[in-house]
């Protein structure tokens, strides 16, 4: 019985290490942000049916998380692209840079609208970005002295503006390390915060404590940290009607028939609303792809192709059907190119 | 004489105190075992629900709605030629462009085709690979709906609300009405989640993919915590000297044990991955990772086996001359082996349901293909079950109840495995 083990301990790390040994990999690994998450696996499954090539591995790890692990050097045992729901940082380049990974091909895929929605048992809310801030900064503004602020003293949505209701604040959102939260901090509380003139004159005199006045969310239970699983703040904010949640636009369109997103400075979060810009809560997602890589993992290139192609990115594509508003014609093509001729982006890009 | 009486008083009054306490201390024992009992019965009331409500949310996954389409093997689409990249999603179409003949706005063909799951094509594609003499004649075929033609099938969007809150829209549902009327619209046992990998399309999902993963990851973890844990517990047991040295191994075996489980999967990040440099989400490392975390479990559980094995026994076999070693593989293993199984099985099956040390080491990835080895990047049970509940789409609601009940099935079937081998091998001195 002794021998039988000792056998297939043998066996197991022979087959362990002679791999490790040969150092290859025949699939595509993709790390990065949940909110890309649901796209490119969609393109990954259509490409593993349809090309001949493995299916890609996905791992959801967060746009932080993903530059990372993508940064972190050149070899199989890198992920070849990472996804991201906001922007690669300068820092993150040029970390990546110090590593060996040089030349990073950049996609932008689509955009994305942030939603702030409620139970729709309960009544619509119609909120400006100015609203949004009041409700959820740690500190505003307290009266007309430029410069002045006191810890956040809103209890009510009253208590912000006096046309929305009397209703507690209470807002199920993503935590720190999520870029939805990243976005929304900047998009719709940034974008609030700056309707107060003194705030935005502080953005030149001192961008460190603009940021942290338009950025800082209250700590004191109005804004609740809801974890990354968006499918929970959907049943919380079913089972309580007072709540707000704050998620991705694609959750809102599978949940229609339990959920209104908010107006946000008069436009509803739509589909068509979003694609125009007209919705101001809405960012760009993109994924980046290690040029190094391109030759030495199979099917990458492929990939590329399919992700690029009209069926899944166009206006009619299939990421449409999954909730990815898609980007106009030109940019479309701007960024066919990219990946077709691999440009990879240069500091001189930020 | 005079002495008696008072003793005699005292005597009776030391017994009535006993019988007026007698019915106080009755009904504080029968309050304490109505506390247990009511503390048995909210347990397994809150056991009812879970198995309840996990049933109750997931015995429709099993079942899955199809479609009958009529489908014209076009020859001049199917090309004998180029069979692999005919145009399969066309012929879908087509057919449902026919039966519906009516359909003409851009908008209504979108959803008109989004009646039927897009898996349909591939099914089709390996349909006319198996049967090429059928090309130019017109076939039946039951594809898979789509995921929210399933929904509104099996009840679960209802139909009263108003359209505009609706996924499913009212010509769709005029649609289904009209499948249903023709008896082109069956549900049938749902084969596909016991078959296929993951997939986005909750229609094509299924857990084939996460049970071969785990299954890997459980034999690596199997094939090396077991004997390393029987030799360590053996020689801890039987040969180490009892010295400061052994005490603090003791002690720290102990406290391994309750080290929470993400720990380990840092450690395997940092030893395994980054040192080692073996490749992310494969089974070789998660079953490496989730043996550090059973060991302990396995060393303590052997350990109480042997301990359990009188010295009689080894004392016997000593007499008759045998050496240490022959004591020990010849008569003490042999007996202290049914704990040492039982020790194991828990453990595995404490590994099986573990997710948290397997994010660090990417195993909780989206994985279509099924492993077919120890290096083949796959994710487990219980870490399918935590991607398919983050999933919008509201079809995968039933599909995480129903893979939660195979996990239960699993664990269920592990712990019985225990106890039957607890029951048919164990001896009592």
């Amino acid at each position: 019985m002794k021998k039988v083990f000792i056998a297939g301990l043998a066996l197991v790390f022979a087959l362990g290490l002679g791999n490790a040994g040969a150092a290859s990999r025949d699939y595509i690994s993709i790390v990065g942000s949940s909110t890309v998450y649901p796209f490119a696996t969609v393109v990954a499954e259509n490409f593993g049916k349809t090309s001949g090539f493995k299916t890609p591995t996905i791992e959801s790890t967060g746009s932080g998380g993903g530059h990372k692990l993508f940064g972190a050097g050149v070899g199989v045992e890198y992920p070849d692209i990472t996804n991201s729901s906001r922007r690669i940082k300068k820092s993150e380049f040029e970390a990546a840079a110090a590593n060996g990974v040089t030349e990073i091909i950049e996609v932008k895929i689509g955009y994305d609208g942030i939603v702030i929605a409620n139970s729709n048992k309960a009544g619509l809310f119609k909120l400006s970005r100015k609203d949004i801030f009041l409700a959820l900064a740690k500190d505003v503004p307290y009266g007309n002295v430029a410069g002045e602020t006191v810890p956040n003293p809103n209890k009510t949505w009253k208590d912000v503006n006096p046309a929305l209701p009397d209703i507690k604040i209470e807002v199920l959102g993503p935590p720190p390390t999520s870029g939805t939260r990243d976005a929304f901090v900047e998009l719709a509380m940034e974008g609030g915060a700056k309707k107060f003139d003194w705030i935005a004159d502080l953005n030149k005199k001192d961008n460190k404590a603009y940021k942290a006045l338009c950025h800082t969310i209250r700590e004191d239970g109005a804004y609740i940290e809801a974890g990354e699983n968006d499918n929970l703040i959907v049943q919380k904010l079913d089972t309580n009607p007072d709540a707000l949640g704050i998620f991705g636009f694609s959750f809102l369109d599978q949940n229609t028939d339990k959920l209104q997103g908010a107006l946000v400075d008069g436009i509803a979060p739509e589909f068509d609303a979003i694609a125009d810009g007209s919705y101001p809560v809405s960012r760009p997602l993109f994924f980046y792809v290690k040029k190094a890589h391109v030759d030495s993992i199979p099917g990458i290139r492929e990939f590329l192709a399919e992700f690029t192609s009209e069926k899944a990115w166009g206006d009619e594509g299939y990421l449409t059907d999954k909730g990815l508003i898609p980007m106009p014609e030109a940019e479309r093509k701007k960024y066919r190119q990219a990946v077709e001729n691999l440009t990879p982006l240069s500091a001189s890009d930020f | 004489m005079n002495n008696s009486l008072p003793r005699h008083q005292s005597d009776l009054r030391t017994m009535d105190i006993v019988n007026q306490g007698l019915s106080r201390r009755y009904r504080a024992e029968k309050r304490f075992r109505i506390y247990g009992i009511a503390a048995v019965i909210v347990s397994m009331a809150f056991l009812l629900f879970l198995f309840v409500s996990i049933g109750v949310n997931g015995y429709t996954a099993f079942q899955q709605t199809y479609v009958q389409l009529d489908i014209h093997l076009d020859p001049e689409m199917l090309d004998a030629g180029s069979l692999a990249d005919a145009n399969y999603q066309g012929l879908i179409k087509r057919s449902l462009g026919e039966m519906f003949p009516e359909v003409k706005t851009r908008k209504e063909i979108r959803q008109l085709y989004g009646m039927v799951s897009n898996g349909a094509a591939y099914q089709l594609q390996d349909f006319v690979r198996k049967n090429q003499n059928r090309i130019g004649s017109v076939i039946q075929l039951w594809v898979p709906a789509d995921d929210d033609v399933d929904m509104v099938v099996k009840g679960h969007i209802e139909r009263d609300v108003p359209e505009s809150d609706r996924r499913v829209k009212d010509n769709q549902m005029a649609w289904i009405d009209h499948f249903q009327a023709n008896g082109r619209l069956e549900k049938r046992f749902n084969t596909t989640f016991f078959t296929a990998g993951d997939s986005r399309e909750p229609e094509l999902a299924g857990i084939r993919g996460a049970a071969a993963g785990s299954f890997y990851t459980l034999l690596v973890t199997l094939l090396l915590s077991f004997p390393i844990g029987v030799a360590t517990a053996v020689y801890l047991e039987e040969f180490a000297p009892k010295n400061r040295w052994t005490d603090l191994i003791e002690v720290n075996i102990n406290n391994l044990a309750a080290v929470p489980s993400i720990v380990y999967g840092l450690l395997g990040l940092a030893v395994f991955l980054n040192f080692f440099g073996l490749p992310r989400s494969v089974p070789l490392v998660g079953g490496l990772v989730l043996t550090l975390m059973t060991l302990p479990t396995i060393i303590i559980a052997s350990r109480a086996a042997l301990k359990s094995v009188p010295p009689s026994i080894r004392e016997a076999a000593l007499g008759v001359g045998a050496s240490r070693t022959q004591m020990v593989m010849h008569h003490v293993l042999p007996l202290a082996l049914p704990g040492m199984l039982t020790g194991t099985i828990i453990g595995m099956a404490q590994a099986l349901g573990e997710t948290a040390p397997l994010l660090m080491i990417g195993m909780v990835a989206f994985i279509v293909d099924i492993p077919g080895g120890f290096t083949d990047p796959s994710t487990v049970l219980p870490v399918q079950i935590f991607l398919w509940a983050d999933s919008p789409e509201r079809a995968f609601l039933e599909r995480t109840s129903a893979a939660i009940m195979v996990l239960l099935a699993f664990l269920v079937t592990m712990n019985a495995a225990a106890v039957f081998l607890r029951k048919k091998f164990e001896r009592r001195w």
